[in-house]
């Protein structure tokens, strides 16, 4: 991609006080582009009664200060805006809201389509930007032959954030830069020293911006009252014990179940409407077959028939080959060609182009899987059984 | 060319005061409590500077006069400090819901030591009704505490009525008068005030200082404990350079207060006719004419104050969205919900104050510059979903 050449008019740059948009930022001031910062305060001015609340990631009062600095340094205007009711509203409360449907959630997938390329590029067209640029880790290119704003995973593919962004429009992904795509992790630290950012060496962040330690901790802080215990069942049907509220739960979740068994028991599913628990072994957790809802499609404008994909279905976890058939507008199914574990209903699937793995076809969110059939079992390949066994992992970098 | 509108949040010092000021900050660096000739001259410019805010406020009595370290806290030393001394006559204070948030926070925390507060109701002018306060008043009220000019819509209280209200009743009146002193012709026999809170960096003063007129025989206790400067009223070593400053500003500003308010009211009047001409939806907040010459309150409607600071600001004009000390906050202002205006409505207001700087060129600036960006913000904001246009 051509960038920053092509950039006419303001660019609006969410700098969170990391040093990825720090370095966003700085890049396109260096090549003269008029640049804002902006800041979006999304944690409450005092400190929260909760303390599992974390105070030093991103966009916290700290990083507010981070990202001033760095502004001040790099002589650009930079404003904080409330996002504290914005944020809950959009963010939060679906993160609680999947967790207590028995999902578990992306909350960066809405907090970048939905704040930051969607209410906060709206302000910013008020403001008079034309742009909107961020620190992800991913490149946005033209494609002539669509017509079509398309998404590739970044150069450093350690550091790759295109599985966050799959929920961009092709209107946000045309005003979206995303600068340090183009380097290296180690890259940006050393343009951040050169530049004289004092966020050069700061840490990467690691979790979920406002969950410290334990999700279940901020659940129980934030919808206490919606957190029922009940029963634990296996899939034939039998209580095997009894659970603290289906939203403490996981998919593939082994730990903290309290039942004993001759086999390690995991859980498999959870029926929030009925408030229950469902355990079995680990061969009840693999799948071929996802049904995923709320497709965002960015390199096509639809899917004509069946499609060869890489498939990802957790940020942590390298993309697997498969088939994505079309069902209906927003809802396809994934067939994988070979079974995938611990497949968890409200994370994201991701689909990369088969034919070139950097390009983000689209993606959505996952609603169900299909459990093997017994035959499938057996075909199974025990290899690649024990080398997975981690649970998903809703985190962003 | 960039234009400041934001006087009522502070004002740039006045190259005068500060030439007033170094000498104090220098070679005149005494304290007045000392013996010795360097204590005697600070002690001297000191008690010049009180006679001199003495007088702006119509009274010969400079030991009316206390020091403070700003506006804020000669409001808390009116409340708190007529509240501990008078608290066995009675414990029930009145104060109008769009007060200063110095005065609203201050009679929050005398409610939660038990007195009792009552906040009159504004109309949807911003004006407040003397016959409210008469009916407020109970045995055991023992202070009322009202703003004089407000800071977010300039809207003026009836303070000479409320004054002679509280007189007849035996009752303490404070008013708040950082924004109007040195603006209006302010006179503590003509209001009936008892307690009146000033501040200097409202007036091309320092920041930093300020002054609490507190009429001889008014029942009160300090603040702050330790020496016995200010007549034992107000602890600590007198800030003699701000001092100075806040005395010199004073004079300057009554010196040409006619000739400012003559030109900057016009000037005001034209940068709210030019926006209400060149854009609809555009509603005035507050009373046309009740009002400080230099502060208007505008809503456009369906756009975002926040965006439109922030817009102008890109484009060099510097206004606000109310109370600087508020920015920032999620809270929509006290002042317009205390009018009964909407939600949507206060969400979308911005303040413009002008100075004794401005010009007609920078007013002739805005003009220019903020009707298109108004227009394009709305076009935006048509197309956006209703979750952003519901924000704040």
């Amino acid at each position: 991609m051509t960038f920053p050449h092509q950039v006419k008019g303001t660019v609006v740059v969410a700098m969170s006080g990391g040093v990825d948009s720090a370095v966003a930022a700085a890049l396109l001031a260096r090549q003269g582009v008029p640049v804002v910062g902006i800041t979006l305060r999304i944690w409450p001015s005092q400190r929260p009664a909760d303390p599992s609340q974390r105070f030093d990631s991103c966009c916290s009062p700290g990083a507010v200060e981070d990202a001033r600095a760095v502004a001040e340094t790099l002589g650009i205007p930079h404003y904080v805006l409330n996002y504290e009711a914005e944020f809950d509203r959009e963010v939060i409360q679906h993160f609680a809201e999947a967790y207590l449907n028995g999902e578990t959630p992306n909350p960066c997938v809405p907090c970048n389509s939905r704040l930051k390329f969607g209410s906060l590029f709206a302000r910013a067209k008020g403001w008079g930007a034309t742009r909107m640029a961020t620190g992800h880790y991913a490149r946005v290119e033209y494609d002539p032959a669509t017509g079509r704003y398309r998404l590739r995973r970044a150069v450093d593919p350690r550091k790759d954030q295109s599985y966050f962004l799959y929920d961009l429009t092709q209107d946000q992904l045309a005003a979206a830069l995303f600068p340090v795509g183009h380097l290296r992790k180690e890259e940006t630290r050393r343009l951040a020293a050169e530049l004289g950012l004092a966020v050069a060496t700061k840490p990467d962040s690691q979790e979920i911006c406002f969950v410290s330690r334990d999700y279940r901790t901020y659940l129980r802080a934030r919808v206490g009252d919606a957190i029922i215990p009940g029963i634990i069942r296996d899939a034939a049907g039998a209580v095997r014990g009894e659970h603290q509220g289906v939203a403490l739960y996981t998919v593939g979740q082994r730990r903290g179940l309290g039942i004993a068994n001759h086999q390690p028991l995991y859980v498999i599913h959870l029926d929030p409407g009925k408030n229950e628990v469902i355990v079995g072994e680990d061969k009840d957790l693999w799948t071929r077959d996802v049904e995923v809802g709320r497709v965002n499609l960015i390199a096509v404008a639809r899917l004509a028939g069946p499609q060869r994909v890489l498939a990802k279905i957790r940020y942590a976890q390298p993309a697997a080959a498969a088939t994505v058939i079309p069902r209906d507008a927003d809802r396809v199914r994934l067939c994988f060609d070979e079974p995938q574990r611990a497949v968890a209903p409200g994370q994201a699937a991701v689909f990369y182009d088969a034919n070139d793995p950097d390009l983000v076809v689209g993606g959505g969110t996952i609603r169900r899987r299909q459990r093997l059939s017994n035959a499938e079992h057996g075909m199974m390949n025990a290899e690649y059984r024990a080398g997975k066994a981690n649970g998903p992992d809703p985190r962003e970098t | 060319m960039r234009v400041y509108l934001d006087h009522n949040a502070t004002t740039p010092l006045d190259p005068e005061v500060l030439a007033a000021m170094v000498p104090y900050l220098t070679e005149k660096f005494g304290n007045p409590s000392s013996l010795h000739a360097w204590g005697w001259e600070a002690r001297q410019a000191l008690e010049q500077a009180r006679t001199t805010i003495a007088r702006a406020l119509g009274t010969a009595d400079k030991d009316t006069i206390v020091f403070t370290s700003g506006g804020t806290e000669a409001d808390n030393l009116a409340l708190t400090g007529v509240a501990a001394a008078q608290e066995k006559r009675g414990r029930h204070v009145i104060v109008s819901s769009v007060e200063h948030h110095a005065v609203l926070n201050a009679a929050a925390h005398l409610s939660r030591q038990g007195f009792e507060v009552t906040r009159l109701p504004v109309d949807s002018q911003g004006l407040l009704d003397p016959d409210d306060v008469r009916r407020a008043i109970r045995p055991d009220t023992i202070l009322v505490s009202l703003i004089h000019g407000n800071n977010e819509t300039g809207v003026l209280f009836p303070i000479a009525s409320v004054g002679w209200i509280c007189r007849e009743r035996g009752v303490t009146f404070h008013t708040d008068a950082v924004q109007s002193f040195g603006k209006l012709p302010l006179d503590v026999g003509a209001l009936h005030a008892d307690l009146l809170s000033l501040s200097g960096h409202k007036i091309h003063g320092p920041k930093g200082v300020g002054a609490l007129f507190i009429r001889r025989g008014t029942r009160m206790q300090p603040l702050l404990h330790g020496g016995t400067q200010e007549r034992s009223r107000r602890a600590g070593t007198e800030n003699v350079p701000a001092a100075v400053g806040l005395a010199r500003a004073a004079e300057l500003s009554l010196r040409d207060r006619e000739a400012v308010a003559k030109r900057l009211g016009p000037l005001r009047d034209r940068l709210e006719r030019g926006i209400m001409a060149a854009l609809p939806g555009i509603l005035r907040n507050g009373h046309a004419t009740e009002r400080l010459p230099h502060t208007t309150n505008l809503a456009f409607a369906g756009v975002e104050a926040e965006s439109l600071i922030l817009a102008l600001d890109l484009h060099g004009i510097g206004v606000s969205s109310g109370a600087a000390c508020s920015s920032g906050s999620l809270e929509p202002s006290h002042v317009l919900m205390a009018m009964g205006l909407p939600r949507e409505r206060v969400a979308s207001s911005v303040r413009f104050s002008l100075g004794r700087t401005t010009t007609e060129e920078e007013i002739n600036r805005v003009l220019e510059i903020l009707p298109p960006i108004v227009e394009r913000m709305r076009r935006v904001n048509a197309g956006l979903p209703a979750s952003v246009g519901a924000r704040a």
